[in-house]
């Protein structure tokens, strides 16, 4: 599946085929204004049989993205040379407490801590004077994000940070975790002495969007930090944020991160005109 | 403490440290309990649990308090507002007994309404715990909660729906195009309720303006809803927006709330200004809640407690502010606290039921996420389920599909099916306004017309550009 082939189109019925026994809704036109499914007709009050399995299809590869694990033997070795400036080395594997994906599920908690061969793994890869940055491969709640998108972003991002005029950035080997929820990047930035961890995890997919990808910034990461000290770019996926626009908005948090040496909330305010606004009086054809 | 609690089964002795040691091991299994640590250990400790449940008398939830008084605001709400006169024909009972007696031939939705404001929440909440699902369903028939803003909701017969026309930027077209798809498929009487993508004063205000216009333009006797921040509606107020209804998420604990960023004052105080501005027509309930198990634990504001114990004292919180609606978002917290199709269905029972014994106007929205295993078969027999049970209103979006807040809960099409299945109603002066207008067809009352309404029509000419092709 190539990345502009996430699903089969919505709309795949032609305008001008009418399904039998369907009563067609002429106000399916204002599909042009939303991607919320209306105008679906109706056979008697119910579904359409076409309209009902689109439906299916799309929860079915949500679903999909959520239980398939992660093949990280295919993603380690899309990333077995990473681009500088990150370190010349295959990827660190990683596992979290959570055994299973069942358990995963039901146990959040277990999600974000490494186990006792990861950690024991990971204590051999930290540097004496740490780094500047380390980023954290996580499966999340999507498989289909990870596996998709996290190589090329990395390639983007590397090419971002190696290309910064104002800092120099020392990265920590690359770690790739399974049954890891966006908190076990505290866990590895600790261990790492990493000073900003940013982790790309698959994101809980949506109806239409099971390949979204997550990346969540944390200044000084260690175990116990709250949600409110991290900054989050989301949707990224060809479909949503793009991922050139996203490697460029997240090297300028990191920026204004290690500038005031701090992320989360504060972090945010500064760096604004992130939050969707509609500050236009808009009008509408219900009310003319 | 109360002294420990024991039972002796064969040659095992099961001991319960305290009242919410039995409560939480009385529960039917779900995953929120479990990481809690709450849960029952074994299916035998289980029933044990429920077994030592149904025999204590229901005054010890008046001793034994699960909160004390004077750490939370909901537990002295409870405590002070507790009416000892209603209390009195069945303060006699265990646990056990008081279901016996919401099951009896003779318990009528009277004599359940007069007994009311002597059940507190967590006496709701224990006999949940020993009911089977037919039993929830059963005694929640019984207890019709009605109430009114613009039009009456939750009579016997009747099924409403909140219209949910959300979108991801709140685009005013976009909205429109919902609102439109849901009231020609005769949704949206109980609310048209809007979650606004972006949590501020001025976005809410717009959105409250083009609600108030359409609800104003074709006459419809119903209300609007923006869902944002209690104290965000108070400012819109302030600044002389036609707000119908207040909503705020409730939890049952006062640290839940104060994690949601209010307190009961709060409430109180929109509750006021909303009243004032006098906008209901035949009814004056004026506030929109949404709970749902497992807030509190997610909060860390559980006081040890188990979820569906949390759930109910919410409950007490909203019958105290006499709201039009009140919504439990079931299936929207995810499997950590809910784990399948099972555990949501049971929960939805476990709250319709808690939140009718107590007097609320229930709601459900019958809903799941894609990480949760759950899918559109398990909200059909939920929704049937609540159907019988008499719930007052369910959700309605286009297609299950909600492209904001990403996740699926109940469409159009689904109340139509309930409706049909179910031989139930809209409200009554919905129902009157979805015959004037053309959208239901002529005699036949579950049958939608084959043509679109004049007034629709006209309103479709009007649209602007681009959009004659998909």
């Amino acid at each position: 599946m190539s990345d502009d082939e996430a699903g089969p189109e919505r709309d795949h019925l032609p305008a001008e085929q009418v399904e039998s026994g369907v009563v067609d809704n002429p106000w399916r036109k204002l599909r042009a204004f939303t991607d919320a499914r209306i105008g679906l007709g109706r056979a008697g009050i119910s579904l359409p049989t076409h309209r009902m399995l689109e439906f299916q299809l799309a929860h079915a590869q949500a679903r999909d993205a959520v239980h398939l694990p992660l093949d990280v033997d295919a993603l380690c070795e899309s990333l077995d040379e990473p681009p500088s400036p990150l370190p010349n080395q295959a990827p660190i594997r990683l596992h979290s407490r959570a055994d299973d994906r069942i358990t995963y599920l039901q146990r959040p908690d277990l999600g974000r801590r490494l186990n006792d061969d990861s950690a024991a793994t990971l204590a051999e890869a930290a540097a004496d004077d740490g780094y500047d940055l380390a980023l954290v491969i996580v499966d999340g709640l999507s498989s289909f994000g990870v596996a998709s998108h996290a190589a090329p972003f990395i390639e983007k991002l590397a090419s971002e940070l190696a290309d910064d005029a104002d800092f120099d950035w020392s990265l920590a080997p690359l770690t790739v975790i399974e049954q890891g929820r966006v908190a076990i990047g505290d866990d590895v930035g600790e261990r790492l002495a990493a000073r900003c961890v940013v982790v790309l995890v698959g994101e809980r997919p949506g109806l239409s969007s099971p390949d979204s990808l997550g990346l969540y910034l944390t200044w000084n990461p260690h175990v116990g930090v709250t949600d409110a000290d991290r900054n989050c770019i989301s949707n990224v996926r060809p479909a949503g944020l793009a991922l050139d626009e996203a490697a460029q908005r997240l090297l300028y948090l990191l920026k204004e991160a290690r500038r005031g040496e701090q992320s989360g909330v504060a972090l945010k305010d500064r760096s604004g005109g992130e939050a969707i606004e509609n500050e236009t009086e808009q009008k509408n054809f219900l009310t003319g | 403490m109360a002294a420990p609690y024991r039972y002796t089964i064969g040659a095992r002795t099961y001991r319960f440290d305290d009242l919410a040691e039995v409560m939480a091991k009385a529960n039917h299994a779900r995953s929120g309990d479990r990481l809690a640590g709450v849960i029952a250990e074994t299916a035998e400790e289980r029933v044990v649990a429920q077994m030592v449940l149904a025999d204590l008398p229901l005054t010890v939830f008046l001793e034994d308090l699960l909160i004390p008084y004077e750490d939370d605001e909901i537990t002295r709400l409870i405590v002070d507002t507790h009416d000892a006169e209603a209390f009195a024909p069945i303060r006699h009972f265990t646990v056990g007994d008081f279901r016996n007696w919401l099951l009896a031939d003779d318990t009528s939705a009277e004599v359940i309404a007069a007994v009311r404001p002597g059940i507190t929440p967590e006496m709701a909440a224990a006999v949940a715990k020993i009911m089977r699902n037919q039993d929830l369903i059963l005694v929640a028939k019984k207890c019709r909660v009605v109430t009114a803003f613009r039009n009456t909701i939750g009579q016997a017969g009747h099924l409403s729906t909140r219209l949910q026309p959300n979108h991801p930027t709140d685009d005013a077209t976009g909205i429109a195009a919902s609102i439109l798809d849901g009231l020609l498929y005769g949704n949206g009487d109980a609310v048209i309720g809007i979650n606004p993508a972006t949590d501020n004063v001025a976005q809410s205000v717009r959105l409250m303006k083009m609600l108030d216009e359409i609800i104003a333009r074709y006459e419809i006797p119903t209300q609007s809803c923006v869902l944002t921040h209690v104290t965000n509606t108070l400012e819109a107020i302030e600044a002389g927006a036609p707000v119908d209804l207040v909503f705020q998420s409730i939890g049952g604990t006062e640290a839940t709330n104060s994690s949601f960023g209010f307190g009961l004052a709060d409430l109180a105080e929109a509750r006021e200004a909303a009243l004032a501005l006098k906008r209901g027509t035949v009814g004056d309930n004026v506030m929109y809640f949404e709970t749902g198990q497992g807030s509190s634990l997610s909060a860390d504001a559980h006081h040890g407690l188990d979820q569906q114990t949390c759930e109910a004292r919410a409950y007490g919180v909203a019958r105290h502010f006499k709201p039009l609606l009140t919504n439990t978002v079931v299936g929207f917290i995810g499997p950590e606290y809910l784990y399948d199709g099972k555990e949501i269905i049971r929960a939805g029972l476990e709250d319709h039921f808690c939140g009718k014994l107590l007097g609320v106007p229930m709601g459900v929205d019958v809903c799941y996420t894609n990480h949760a295993e759950a899918d559109q078969n398990d909200m059909d027999t939920l929704l049937t389920l609540l159907g019988v049970a008499g719930v007052n209103f369910v959700m309605g979006i286009p297609g299950s599909d909600d492209i904001m807040l990403n996740y699926q809960t109940t469409s159009f099409h689904d109340a139509l099916y309930a409706r049909r299945a179910l031989d139930l109603r809209p409200a009554p002066e919905f129902d009157a306004w979805l015959t004037r207008m053309g959208i239901f067809a002529e005699g036949d009352q579950y049958r939608l017309a084959e043509t679109l309404p004049e007034s629709f029509a006209h309103s479709l000419s009007r649209l602007p550009e681009g959009a004659d092709h998909e």
